[in-house]
């Protein structure tokens, strides 16, 4: 009996070496069909509204289409048009940088330190003042109390005041006035973008190893910021990387606030960014291989900088 | 107030803390603080302000004779208004409540395997998973279109729901979370003969409660401020946040009424968090990027 269960092993071991590849991928997926299962609702509804239409988007993109007629191969003529011939893109490109420039580490750098000062709080402080920021984030787009306090008329708040203290005589068309415009999306962007990153960084902060800050001490650390550049800085290097892909997205991606404070378009374009351009070609003109077109160089904009990002953020601390 | 809240800072505990720092840094926190909480404020106020003083002059930040005047007006407007108000408010529920729940449902789902086990594929879908946190969903909003219009969905519910179901950022702070379970705990299981679906539902979900509320204050003030886009163009299916924008356009008559409905509008998210923060809290600490 022994001596047939050897005979038997051996064949065993060798078979799997003499199988195809093609075959040990099927009994890989075999094993493991219950993992796919479970993630196929998941993935099929991923792949149908955000994979394939990032690949479709860049293909569409090198034709003319109208949704009415079929799709008609241009080439390069999209990107040509795009980048030479369209004033207002350029206006929509110099508006989303200097935004996000702006706003991009401006709110990164306010989710940290606000949470860093936060996290020295006694616990119930702590979760009262975490409220306090994070919720103009989750309040319903409430955009609508910034046009009561940047109202063209007198009744407007910011306007009432000025007046009452006798800084202008006459009220001033905060939002339709170019010089304006940009700052006011800038502060309104500003006071709702302390969000996903921001209890991050909340979170991040209570998960710091207390040992290390006490060895910190030993070691000569002497006062706050060295403690924060040394031990924190470092210690939250996972959640800094994290908190930056939120916020640049977020930043590069401003549109919804653009539309609800200065109307769409905005006098002169001058709050016009990319996301409206884009929603100017494909839900207005319906020109959907230009939008396509668009829709890619903000695609690669958002990649580019978040990946430059992430390897800048690698060198923190070290 | 300040004082009062530096008695509520650690000085003692902490080591290498000089007390002048501290109370600049202080200071300037509830300076922030304050711009963080006015606006919302204000919205508060607004909604409990009677019409004369809605547009009195100077404006003034604090309602001085509070009344519910708002709330009565919003009551009769539903009552009459072509479309019932109480529509708006059943539609934005319903792809609120059905958008979540299958959000959280699906993510954890999927999170589940990608946490815990390598097998074919795992590593690529989840590094693409990743990297759409990267971008916005402005880039594929034309070919979405276009998806929805084939399907036959514009002007339905499912346009709205079905995308939001596999937003990204749920699926990676779920696997982030799952990983943290302790494997030895799926192991027993395992051997107690459980399938994988059996663990999925009764030792995976369970135990990732602070996930759950997690993804739900991520999904939740997003479908709940939804105004159906490009997407949704039947008076009758359209959300409450549409309906504010209605009403605020209907000028200084309907300025009470919508100054109730965004208070409606901001309060059940911030509620919601109010709930939840301690377990956001707890799952935001795995929300980590590894390198």
């Amino acid at each position: 009996m022994q001596a047939e269960t050897t005979s038997q092993a051996v064949p065993n071991l060798i078979h799997p070496k003499k199988k195809s590849r093609m075959a040990n991928v099927w009994t890989e997926l075999k094993k493991n069909k219950h993992y796919y299962f479970l993630m196929s609702p998941y993935m099929l509804i991923f792949f149908t509204f955000t994979v394939i239409p990032v690949v479709f988007s860049l293909i569409l993109s090198f034709f003319y289409f109208n949704m009415l007629e079929f799709p008609r191969f241009v080439g390069w003529q999209n990107y040509s048009r795009l980048f030479l011939n369209d004033d207002i893109f350029m206006i929509a490109v110099k508006n989303t940088f200097l935004f996000a420039i702006i706003t991009g580490p401006v709110s990164y750098i306010a989710c940290f330190f606000f949470a860093w000062i936060i996290n020295e709080l006694s616990p119930k402080v702590r979760s009262v003042m975490t409220l306090i920021f994070y919720a103009p984030a989750i309040s319903g787009n409430v955009f609508f109390i910034w046009l009561i306090v940047f109202s063209g008329d007198r009744y407007g708040y910011l306007n009432g005041l000025l007046i009452k203290f006798g800084f202008i005589l006459e009220p001033i068309q905060w939002l339709t006035n170019e010089q304006y415009i940009l700052i006011i999306v800038m502060i309104v962007q500003l006071w709702l973008s302390l969000g996903t990153s921001f209890l991050a960084f909340i979170a991040g902060l209570q998960t710091i190893d207390r040992t290390l800050i006490e060895a910190g001490v030993v070691d000569g650390i002497k006062n706050r910021w060295q403690e924060l550049w040394f031990i924190t800085l470092p210690s939250m290097r996972p959640q800094l990387l994290f908190g930056a892909v939120m916020q640049i997205t977020g930043s590069l991606a401003v549109a919804d606030i653009t539309v609800a404070l200065a109307g769409f378009p905005s006098v002169n374009y001058a709050a016009h960014t990319i996301v409206t351009h884009l929603m100017d070609y494909g839900t207005i003109r319906f020109e959907m291989g230009y939008a396509s077109a668009i829709a890619t160089v903000l695609f690669g904009i958002m990649i580019g900088t978040n990946k430059l990002t992430q390897k800048l953020l690698r060198k923190v601390g070290e | 107030m300040v004082v009062k809240m530096m008695a509520a800072f650690r000085t003692p505990k902490r080591l290498n803390r000089s007390f002048a720092v501290s109370f600049i840094l202080f200071a300037f926190l509830a300076v922030f603080g304050a711009f963080m909480a006015l606006p919302l404020l204000y919205a508060v106020n607004n909604a409990f302000k009677p019409l004369d003083e809605l547009f009195i002059f100077p404006p003034r930040f604090f309602v001085n004779n509070p009344t519910l005047d708002n709330f009565y007006d919003l009551i009769a407007l539903m009552g009459n208004s072509w479309v019932p108000l109480s529509r708006y408010i059943a539609n934005t529920l319903l792809i609120t409540l059905i958008g979540t729940a299958g959000h959280i449902l699906l993510a954890s789902a999927a999170a589940y395997p990608l946490a815990k086990y390598n097998f074919l594929g795992s590593k690529a879908l989840f590094s693409i998973v990743v990297l759409s946190l990267m971008f916005s969903g402005h880039v594929t909003a034309i070919p979405n279109y276009m998806v929805m219009s084939w399907l036959g969905w514009i002007n339905s519910h499912a346009s709205i729901i079905v995308p939001s179901l596999a937003f990204p950022l749920g699926l990676f702070l779920m696997k982030q979370f799952i990983e943290q379970l302790p494997t030895a705990l799926l192991e027993a299981a395992k051997i107690d003969g459980a399938s994988e679906y059996r663990i999925y539902w009764s030792i995976v979900m369970p135990n990732v409660k602070p996930a759950w509320l997690t993804l739900m204050i991520l999904q939740f003030p997003a479908l709940w401020g939804t105004d159906g886009g490009s997407f949704i163009y039947s008076e009758n299916l359209k959300t409450l946040h549409y309906a504010l924008g209605q009403i605020t356009l209907g000028g200084i008559a309907r300025a009470g009424v919508g100054a109730a409905v965004a208070l409606i509008l901001m309060v059940v998210p911030i509620s919601l968090f109010i709930i939840s923060q301690s377990s956001v809290i707890q799952t935001m600490a795995t929300s980590g990027m590894k390198d």
